[in-house]
């Protein structure tokens, strides 16, 4: 049995306790906060009275409890950080990130800002206290792209590595190409489906997509970059007309994250792209493409969102660590 | 070019060799042997890229020395090709200056070129095929491209495949 405490009870966080309440994952959840309150309770908190409450409106827990507390005094083995992103500080996802590390505590992340913000020194934290931190989920939902990279491509050289990032643009320019929607009207559509927040900037404009290059940079390829060092060019501005123009030579556009380790490019803007090419998927899937020297190249194709979705690459992460890393009580 | 050589051991070799004397790049050799053939020649068919056009006559020089005859040559100078799309506002920016700043260059040429128009004082879109002697020069001609773009405020997308 592993005890984890829940950091975030949003979609992600809901998630997780969905997940464990379904499976017989054998994990305990003894703390459990959202940003207005906490739960810590050293014999399993009841995670189904828990979703009720957070269903019914109310608070998931006390609010005299926050999460700063949580990750300080409760015990446990992992902490699974599903808080929102910040990507100008990261924070308070950070600070809990490193209190936790502090306590000889793994940790498990969906948050992109204190992986993209602060890798490395979390990394050397984790290290000097003899335990794991894994983000699988900050980079395209449920696919295990940076499990692969890590193990099943281990001795592998990645030379370039690219593909769709962002399943809100690849919805919009999907709808945009198949039914000459204007972007305005593509994007009406995908915040109708829940596919874009009401400020969808942080999609459109390609910054989610340059956290999850950083994130890959940094923390696979051993480069040292920030946000600043992708060159980005969103998706505003392209036309019905534009799609209409790679259509005619069997092609379409879609916004593409790029890597090339050895020329130092971290670049993200809308590409031409034939329409057989692997990359090319519908909707807001996300794909991937990793060319290596041993295994040649690779696309991965996945879902890129979702509570479930998410939730699985946090629970193959916190699995990880059990198998390899067997404490509690 | 096709080549007519003599049907002896070695003239292959011979032929080869000067091609790569001037630096070429053999694409590919074509060499059928018609078996109702009554001559004592034989006809070769090889597809080349030459480093720069004026080692075109320095290898014919070479090659006649050789013995051997070119009996055709069919040239094509605009080997590479890249095909990118632009919106903005084309016209009030001066479209004919874009497409010239990559004419002006001499080793690379917007061969074709598409347009669409939906409304007045709406962005334009269009698809420009650039076409170029070699790979750097494409590349040169996409940076021209790029700085035209920054300037104008266009917005260029280039295809995910290199060239």
């Amino acid at each position: 049995m592993m005890r984890i405490v829940i950091l975030g009870f949003g979609s992600v966080g809901r998630g997780i306790a969905r997940a464990i309440l379904a499976k017989n994952l054998d994990l305990t959840v003894t703390g459990l906060a959202d940003s207005r309150s906490g739960l810590i309770d050293p014999a399993g908190i009841d995670l189904l009275a828990a979703l009720d409450r957070k269903g019914n409106g109310d608070l998931c827990g006390n609010p005299d409890v926050s999460p700063a507390d949580v990750v300080a005094k409760a015990d446990y083995d992992v902490l699974v950080e599903v808080t929102p992103t910040n990507v100008d500080d990261g924070e308070p996802a950070l600070g809990y990130i490193r209190a936790a590390l502090g306590r000889s505590k793994h940790v498990v992340t969906s948050n992109k800002g204190p992986i993209a913000l602060a890798y490395p020194e979390l990394r050397d934290l984790a290290e000097a206290n003899g335990v794991f931190l894994k983000y699988e989920a900050t980079v395209c939902g449920a696919i295990p792209l940076i499990h692969a990279m890590q193990e099943g491509l281990a001795g592998n050289t990645i030379s370039r590595l690219y593909g769709v990032f962002n399943g809100t643009c690849n919805y919009i320019l999907t709808r945009m190409a198949e039914d000459s929607l204007t972007y305005e009207q593509a994007l009406a559509e995908a915040r109708e489906l829940g596919y874009a927040e009401a400020d969808p900037t942080y999609d459109v404009e390609g910054i989610d997509a340059a956290i999850k290059l950083v994130i890959l940079a940094n923390a696979i390829l051993d480069m040292r970059t920030t946000l600043d060092d992708v060159e980005r060019t969103g998706i505003t501005l392209l036309t019905p007309e534009a799609l209409r123009l790679a259509e005619d030579q069997d092609c379409t556009i879609r916004l593409i994250g790029e890597i090339v380790p050895e020329a130092g490019v971290l670049r993200v803007s809308p590409r031409i792209v034939a329409k057989t090419h692997p990359l090319v998927v519908e909707g807001t899937l996300n794909a991937v493409t990793v060319e290596t020297d041993l295994a040649g190249d690779l696309t991965f194709i996945g879902k890129g969102a979702g509570s479930t979705e998410t939730a699985s690459a946090v629970i193959g992460d916190l699995l990880y660590i059990r198998e390899r890393h067997v404490q509690g009580s | 070019m096709k080549l007519e050589m003599r049907d002896q051991p070695g003239q292959l070799v011979a032929a080869l060799q000067p091609i790569s004397a001037v630096g070429g790049n053999i694409i590919a050799v074509i060499h059928q042997r018609e078996t109702l053939a009554a001559t004592e020649t034989l006809d070769v068919q090889i597809v080349l890229e030459l480093p720069e056009e004026g080692s075109l006559p320095k290898l014919l020089e070479l090659l006649r020395e050789q013995g051997v005859s070119v009996v055709r040559i069919g040239e094509q100078r605009l080997l590479y090709e890249c095909t990118l799309i632009t919106i903005g506002h084309l016209m009030h920016t001066d479209l004919s200056d874009t497409v010239d700043r990559i004419d002006t260059t001499g080793s690379a040429e917007v061969t074709d070129l598409s347009l669409a128009m939906p409304a007045i004082n709406s962005p334009s879109s269009a698809r420009i095929t650039i076409r170029s002697t070699t790979r750097e020069e494409m590349k040169k001609a996409i940076r021209i491209l790029r700085g035209v773009a920054e300037q104008k405020d266009l917005l260029i997308i280039e295809p995910l495949e290199g060239v």
